[in-house]
């Protein structure tokens, strides 16, 4: 049971209250979620805030990692939604940076993933997809509907492209925060059940020679994984920009 | 309790996992307090980037290409200045060197014009005592030669004397000399 324990790789997405809060009915309690969440915000901060606070011509390290991770996003969403887009540029960068600080963060040994918890995928897809719908309608009126109709298509077929183009976008949101949400937890599980490996093949008395097998494998793992977590971070990125785009450019 | 409570997806790893509830990740009793954060912190988040950070890093971006465009700009000016001057230098010199050049040919010629004027004095001072000179001497000459007639008179008047005994005619001497003087 006690070495069950050690190799429990769902005890890492536990919730624990580090302590209770209800705000008029709502359960606001600080858990260890929250804190990783404020963590991220603090670390965010000080990189883009701080960070750039001297304004240097030649910039310092963190300024330059600043300024890369803005030239990054703002050339994304450029390239993806156009220049009309960077109205949405603020939204994605922070949307990037959250996600990004999220999956590297949670990689770290012991710390919590706040992007392993499909709540929060999926508050990011709903954000992401009513904000497609609010300024589609805002900006177009019902021409945004057209996003539904491609032009070009056969008359006896459109009924069935209108309803695939309406399935595939009310699957958007699921996909969006399925996606990364399942990416952080199988990686975050498999790291976790290779090095519960590691640990049992040390007390398993001559099979310990072997050990050296699932470690060479997390260190593979974790290099991985740290892959993954930038990639998701980008494909989410890269994802909202192209769906904010539908709500710009809704014509095909 | 919690199973029921959870998601349809929630069977497989919450019966798997013994005991211990429902898999986190599906258990709704902390969706509440998980939006709630994610909403302050994603907020405060939003807030800090579009009001503090990205207008402050655009600025520097900004900066720095006008900066690098104005330095660029400068040091062609700089250059072109530089052209310049050089262009205004090379012309300098050569005025100087014609100006010179000029200088010393009329500086030449003057000294010569002095030269030969000097010379040109200095010869014709030369002639006038040369000429002076050949005066006096064809006077001196003149003056001997005519020293020299009285004498052969007076010696040709003695001889015939003393040979014919009279006295001889002044006139066919004087004649006889001055044929004498010609041959």
């Amino acid at each position: 049971m006690a070495e069950e324990q050690t190799i429990d790789p769902i005890h890492q997405f536990n919730i624990n209250r580090i302590f209770d809060l209800h705000v008029g009915g709502v359960d606001a309690s600080f858990t260890n979620a929250s804190l990783f969440m404020l963590i991220i915000f603090v670390a965010i901060t000080a990189l883009m805030v701080l960070g750039t606070s001297g304004r240097h011509i030649v910039p310092t390290r963190l300024q330059a990692a600043a300024e890369m991770a803005y030239e990054f996003v703002a050339s994304t969403v450029r390239d993806t939604a156009g220049t009309a887009g960077m109205r949405f540029f603020p939204f994605v960068f922070s949307l990037f940076m959250f996600v990004l600080f999220s999956n590297l963060i949670g990689l770290i040994p012991g710390a919590f993933t706040v992007t392993s918890q499909i709540v929060v995928t999926f508050a990011f897809s709903a954000l992401i997809i009513g904000l497609v719908l609010v300024y589609g309608f805002w900006k177009h009126g019902a021409h945004f509907l057209h996003l539904f109709v491609p032009s070009g298509v056969t008359p006896a077929l459109l009924p069935f492209i209108v309803l695939i183009e309406i399935i595939s976008f009310a699957a958007r949101p699921i996909t969006l925060s399925v996606r990364l949400f399942a990416n952080m937890l199988a990686g975050h599980i498999t790291l976790k059940v290779f090095g519960g490996f590691v640990a049992m093949l040390l007390g398993a008395g001559v099979s310990a020679v072997i050990f050296p097998l699932p470690l060479i494998a997390i260190i593979l793992l974790f290099a991985l994984e740290l892959l993954v977590a930038v990639l998701q971070a980008y494909v989410f990125a890269i994802l909202t920009c192209v769906y904010l785009n539908d709500a710009i450019h809704p014509g095909h | 309790m919690a199973e029921h409570e959870t998601h349809a997806g929630t069977e497989a790893p919450g019966g798997a996992h013994e005991g211990g509830g429902a898999f986190p990740p599906f258990d709704t009793t902390h969706f509440a307090s998980q939006l709630v954060w994610l909403a302050i912190t994603f907020g405060l988040l939003y807030l800090m980037m579009s009001k503090i950070a990205l207008p402050r890093v655009g600025g520097i971006l900004k900066d720095r290409s006008t900066k690098i465009s104005g330095d660029l700009e400068a040091a062609k000016a700089a250059q072109a200045k530089a052209e310049a001057a050089r262009a205004d230098q090379d012309k300098a010199l050569a005025d100087a060197r014609a100006k010179a050049q000029a200088m010393g040919q009329a500086t030449h010629q003057q000294l010569a014009a002095e030269a030969d004027a000097k010379r040109k004095a200095l010869e014709s001072e030369l002639n006038a005592k040369l000429a002076a000179a050949d005066a006096q001497i064809s006077d001196m000459k003149t003056k001997a030669m005519a020293n020299v007639e009285s004498i052969a008179k007076d010696a040709a008047a003695a001889i015939v004397q003393q040979i014919t005994g009279k006295a001889a005619d002044p006139q066919k001497i004087a004649a006889a000399i001055g044929e004498a003087a010609k041959g």
